[in-house]
């Protein structure tokens, strides 16, 4: 692929937010500078409290930066905006609805031209797509944590959203489920492309999902380390074993330990 | 039917060891009226029992309405303004620890004769608490993801409220209402006791002492746990309907 002549779909342009808490000014993130390709995937990897979850508010339009821009699709974000997906670590399914009804939910907010029977389908074909046919009328507290979350990703996926922000989805599963997941991320990526960002603390998810990975300094948090991920047409977990893979895992891991010494020190 | 069975098996067991314990003791019925008094003393005051019967209960309902209103008014106030809840929650369980058997008194008096009124500001001042309280709870432990998710998408702060907020402190709610129906009735009753020439069961139990007609003060007593199941039932229905989500099946 000949991602240089795509346009930026996220661009974040010397970003640095600051905290205002009881006890003064806690800089989160400071001088950051990152783009995410369109169709591009990009993973943050970054020692624990360093601004991550912040990054992701940032993108989504929820807060807004003290120096700095945020541009989405060309256009300087200004307050939230319908065109972001989203989804947690906590699925945040509400329980008094059906999976599908969760599913459509965005599309009873966003605004749009689908009647109830297209939002329907297009909710199914999503379910099926993660492979929660027959699921529709269960209530999620029927469904397993991996279930859940996968009826979360087509709730963020459903109205078409030009980013999807992925705020530690399979923090919470156990591996084999992250892994079942892995494979759903890929199979949604083959057939609904998506400019994606992955906040994550598991460094294999990050070169296994991403094409691009980002390490984050310790807080306040700027680009200290990225690495772009060769990927094949159908990645298989097997791919995590080979030196290659292996060698990048040991010098992600090796940045992440300067990020967290350096985090230490400005405590 | 087992469904149905059981609890009436259980009720007749009751009725009948109470019998027997009155009986065995040889107690007059000033002690202990026993099950088989109660029925003559019911069929005696039929018609009072009725009317008084109908006059607790609107009184009751109608005191929990507006418990209702008041409450999840109070509890939208606190639930969505920090400011707001440190400022009105002391205030809040003062007014609640103050004993409402107290207070029967001073509104007897302050409204003399108004029995209607005394009576619903009874039932509505003792049962609003839970309400405010659990709806406050409900609405403020909303965890900030299911705010995001929504706010992400654009959505003003009264839809979150409608599309979130609201359903998800249901079942808060009924838990509180099942506790404010009991409390209503309570209210209710203190006052009727209370005020003099009432109306509704609590004044036909006062004449029951005030005549020496023992059995009839147990079968007013009857009379309320009666009522008392039936509204208690009615919120569970209403639970059922509106929040029956959060109802985990066990299979």
């Amino acid at each position: 692929m000949s991602s240089n002549e795509k346009k930026d779909a996220i661009i974040i342009k010397d970003v640095t937010h600051t905290y205002k808490t009881e006890t003064g000014f806690l800089p989160v993130i400071k001088n950051l500078n990152m783009s995410i390709p369109e169709n591009g995937f990009t993973a943050v990897v970054g020692p624990s409290g360093c601004g991550k979850s912040t990054l992701t508010k940032l993108i989504s339009g929820l807060l807004l930066p003290d120096e700095g821009e945020v541009y989405l699709s060309g256009e300087k974000i200004t307050t939230p905006r319908p065109t972001v997906g989203m989804a947690f670590q906590n699925p945040v399914l509400l329980e008094w609805r059906s999976i599908i009804k969760n599913v459509m939910l965005p599309l009873e907010i966003v605004p749009n031209k689908l009647n109830l029977q297209q939002k329907e389908q297009r909710a199914k074909q999503l379910l099926s797509l993660v492979g929660l046919e027959g699921f529709e009328e269960k209530r999620p507290s029927e469904l397993s944590g991996g279930m859940r979350q996968r009826a979360s990703l087509c709730r963020a996926l459903v109205h078409k959203p030009e980013v999807l922000i992925l705020d530690e989805p399979f923090g919470a599963l156990d591996a084999f489920t992250r892994e079942d997941l892995w494979q759903v991320m890929h199979n949604l990526r083959k057939e609904e492309p998506f400019t994606g960002i992955l906040i994550t603390h598991d460094l294999r998810e990050s070169i296994f999902l991403a094409d691009e990975v980002v390490v984050l300094s310790g807080r306040p948090a700027s680009k200290q380390f990225f690495v772009k991920v060769p990927k094949s047409k159908t990645p298989k977990l097997e791919s995590l074993y080979t030196s290659k893979s292996i060698d990048m895992l040991k010098s992600l891991r090796k940045q992440i330990e300067i990020a967290q010494s350096q985090q230490e020190q400005n405590k | 039917m087992r469904h149905f069975l059981v609890p009436l098996y259980a009720i007749i067991i009751f009725l009948v060891l109470w019998e027997l314990l009155v009986w065995i003791n040889d107690w007059p019925n000033y002690k202990m009226a026993s099950p088989s008094d109660i029925w003559p003393a019911f069929w005696k005051f039929k018609v009072l029992f009725f009317q008084y019967g109908w006059d607790t209960l609107w009184r009751t309902v109608v005191g929990l309405f507006i418990a209702v209103l008041c409450g999840v008014f109070l509890g939208m106030i606190m639930g969505f303004s920090k400011v707001l809840r440190e400022a009105i929650y002391p205030l809040l369980v003062g007014f609640n620890a103050i004993p409402k058997a107290t207070v029967v008194p001073i509104i007897a008096l302050m409204f003399v004769g108004q029995h209607d009124l005394n009576t619903v500001l009874i039932a509505f001042m003792i049962s609003f608490f839970p309400i405010a309280v659990s709806v406050s709870i409900g609405l403020s432990t909303l965890e900030p993801e299911y705010r995001d998710i929504l706010r992400s998408l654009g959505a003003s702060k009264s839809l979150i409220f409608w599309k979130i907020a609201l359903p998800k402190t249901l079942p808060e709610f009924f838990g509180a209402l099942k506790i404010a129906v009991t409390l209503a009735f309570i209210g209710t009753n203190l006052m009727e006791i209370v005020s003099p020439h009432g109306r509704g069961l609590g004044a036909l139990f006062d004449s029951g002492k005030t005549n020496s007609d023992y059995p009839l003060m147990f079968a007013v007593l009857i009379a309320l746990a009666l009522l008392g199941i039936g509204l208690y039932y009615v919120v569970v229905v209403l639970e059922k309907i509106f929040a029956g989500w959060a109802e985990r099946s066990t299979d």
